[in-house]
C-alpha cells in the first residue's frame, strides 16, 4: 500500500516514529503514527498502567501578547479568562454567532502573555478567526518552531520529575516554564487521556532528543493516535469534528461546566444569547450523552440510536471498544427526553438492533492529580 | 485437505465437501487488535453474502462467504477470546464451518503461493 504522502506535513518526531516502527497515517494534513508495534490495545492499557508518550505536535500553539489580551479573548470564548490565575490552564471553546462550537482549546495565562493550544484540523481557521477580530495592541504569534508531546499515565509525573524538579508537585491544570536538556519547555499538567500527566512544548530542534530520553525511561512507551482516541473516549472527552461541531452548542454538548458563573451572567461571547437561553430553559433538541451498548458489538460513529418503538432519537458520534472498560463504549446525541442515565435505547448496527443504556461518563475513573 | 484463499483475505480449508473458513494472517495484521467477531447464524448462504463481521480497535470489517453452502458450526472460542484471530488467524482463529453446495466455486480461488504474491503486490 504505497500511498503518496508527499503533500502531508511531518512533525519534528517523524523520523523517530519511523525508527520506532510506527504505522503512519494521514491525520489533519499530517503524517502521524496511528500505532506502534505494541498495537492499539496494549498501548492503551500501558498508558492506564504506567506512562505513554504521544506526539501531538500537529496541534496549533499560539501566543497572544498585549495588554487586555485576556479580556479580548473573552469576546471569542465562553470561558472565564480574565479571572484565570497566572500559570493556570483552562479548557474552553471558540463559539460562533449561532452558539455552535468552532473548536475547543486550552488557554494558559502566563506572566506576560496567553498561550493557546488548538486542534490541528482547526488551527488555520482558528488563527484566521482570531486575526480577523484582533484589536490594535494585541499580537498573535504562531509557534511553528515548537513541537508538543504529552506524557500521560499514573507514572508520568514521576518520570517527568526526573527531568524537571517539582513536575510531580504541580497542580492539575498548572503551567510552568522549565529547562529540559538545555531547552526551554512549556509544561502543563493536563492531557487527553483521563490520566495524570503533562503536555510539554519543546523547541523543534530538541524534540527528538527529549522524546528519546523520556522513552528511555523504563515506564514509558510510545503511543499512537489509535490509543489516544480510545483513551479519551473511555473518559468521555470530546473529539472536535465528531462529538462537538459547528452544529452543536456548549449546552447541547454538555459542556456548560466550562462556562463560569460570571460568563453565564454577563454573556459577551459569540452566540451567548442562544447558548444561555438553551441552558436556562433546557429547550434543546439534542443532548450529548454517554452510551453503553449491551454485549460485545462496538457501535461506531454515525450509528443510529432508536427508541423502543423504532423511531430514530439520535446518533452516535464516537464509539468503539474500551480496552480498560473491557466492553464497547460510545457517546452521541439523543433527544433530551432520552438523555437521562439508565434510559434504554437501541443501536442500529448493521441489520441488528442492539440494546444499550444511556450512561454517565467517564466510563473509567479519571485519574487526575489532586494536591494533598 | 486443501486450503484456498480469496482476494478479500479469507482462507477456506476443504476436506470432502466441508470447508473451514477464517481470515488470513495478512488480514489480521492489517486489522490490528481484534475485539469482537460476529460469527454467522447456522443457515444457508450464497457465495459473496455478508456472513460475518470482524471488529478491530479501529473499525468493523465485513466478511463475505467465499463459497455457497450451509454453515454447520461456528467457533465458540471466539466469543470470549477474539484475540485468537490475532494470535492464530489461520488455525485456532477459524470463524465457521460450511458444507459446500458447489465444489466448482473453489476453482476461482487462489492457492497459498498465488495468495502470497497477491499480498506482496499490495504492500
Amino acid at each position: 500500500m504505497s500511498a503518496d504522502h508527499s503533500d502531508e506535513l511531518k512533525t519534528p518526531l517523524y523520523d523517530l516514529h519511523r525508527k520506532l516502527g510506527a504505522k503512519m497515517v494521514p491525520f489533519a494534513g499530517y503524517n502521524m503514527p496511528v500505532q506502534y508495534p505494541l498495537g492499539v490495545l496494549a498501548e492503551h492499557l500501558h498508558t492506564r498502567k504506567a506512562a505513554g508518550l504521544f506526539d501531538v505536535s500537529h496541534m496549533g500553539q499560539v501566543v497572544l501578547t498585549g495588554t487586555g489580551a485576556d479580556k479580548w479573548l473573552e469576546t471569542l470564548v465562553p470561558g472565564n479568562i480574565i479571572d484565570l490565575k497566572v500559570n493556570r490552564t483552562r479548557y474552553t471553546m471558540f463559539t460562533n454567532e449561532q452558539g455552535g462550537i468552532l473548536d475547543d482549546l486550552m488557554i494558559t495565562k502566563r506572566e506576560n502573555d496567553i498561550f493557546l493550544v488548538v486542534n490541528a484540523a482547526c488551527k488555520t481557521q482558528d488563527i484566521a478567526h482570531m486575526r480577523a477580530n484582533l484589536p490594535n495592541g494585541i499580537e498573535l504569534t504562531e509557534l511553528n518552531d515548537r513541537a508538543l508531546i504529552a506524557l500521560q499515565g499514573p507514572k508520568a509525573a514521576e518520570v517527568l520529575a526526573r527531568f524537571v524538579k517539582g513536575a510531580d508537585e504541580m497542580a492539575f491544570m498548572e503551567f510552568k516554564i522549565a529547562t529540559i536538556m538545555g531547552a526551554e519547555c512549556f509544561i502543563t499538567r493536563a492531557g487527553y487521556t483521563g490520566e495524570d500527566g503533562h503536555e510539554i512544548s519543546i523547541p523543534n530542534d530538541k524534540a527528538e532528543e527529549i522524546a528519546k530520553a523520556l522513552l528511555a525511561e523504563i515506564e514509558v512507551e510510545a503511543i499512537g493516535l489509535g490509543a489516544r482516541d480510545s483513551l479519551r473516549l473511555e473518559v468521555g472527552l470530546c473529539l472536535y469534528g465528531h462529538d462537538i461541531t459547528q452544529n452543536t452548542t456548549p449546552a447541547e454538548g454538555a459542556l456548560m461546566w466550562s462556562v463560569g458563573k460570571r460568563r453565564r451572567e454577563e454573556g459577551g461571547f459569540p452566540g451567548a444569547n442562544i447558548i444561555m437561553s438553551q441552558f436556562k430553559s433546557g429547550s434543546i433538541t439534542k443532548k450529548r450523552v454517554g452510551i453503553l451498548p449491551s454485549g460485545k458489538t462496538p457501535a461506531r460513529e454515525h450509528t443510529k440510536i432508536m427508541d423502543a418503538s423504532g423511531n430514530k432519537i439520535g446518533e452516535i458520534t464516537s464509539g468503539g471498544f474500551g480496552p480498560t472498560f473491557g466492553a464497547p463504549v460510545a457517546m452521541g446525541y439523543v433527544k433530551p427526553e432520552f438523555a437521562e442515565n439508565g434510559t434504554e435505547v437501541f443501536l442500529a448496527v448493521r441489520k441488528k438492533l442492539i440494546p444499550a443504556k444511556i450512561a454517565a461518563t467517564p466510563f473509567v475513573p479519571q485519574n487526575y492529580y489532586r494536591k494533598k | 485437505m486443501t486450503t484456498y484463499f480469496t482476494e478479500e483475505h479469507e482462507w477456506i480449508s476443504v476436506e470432502g465437501n466441508l470447508g473451514t473458513v477464517g481470515i488470513t494472517d495478512y488480514a489480521q495484521k492489517a486489522l490490528g487488535d481484534i475485539v469482537f467477531v460476529e460469527v454467522p447464524e447456522t443457515d444457508t448462504y450464497a457465495k459473496g453474502d455478508e456472513i460475518a463481521v470482524v471488529e478491530s480497535v479501529k473499525a468493523a470489517s465485513e466478511i463475505y462467504a467465499p463459497v455457497s453452502g450451509e454453515v454447520t458450526e461456528t467457533n465458540e472460542e471466539l466469543e470470549d477470546n477474539s484475540a485468537l484471530v490475532n494470535s492464530s488467524a489461520e488455525t485456532e482463529g477459524w470463524f465457521f464451518k460450511i458444507e459446500l453446495s458447489d465444489l466448482s466455486e473453489l476453482e476461482g480461488l487462489m492457492n497459498a503461493a498465488a495468495y502470497k504474491s497477491f499480498t506482496e503486490a499490495l504492500d
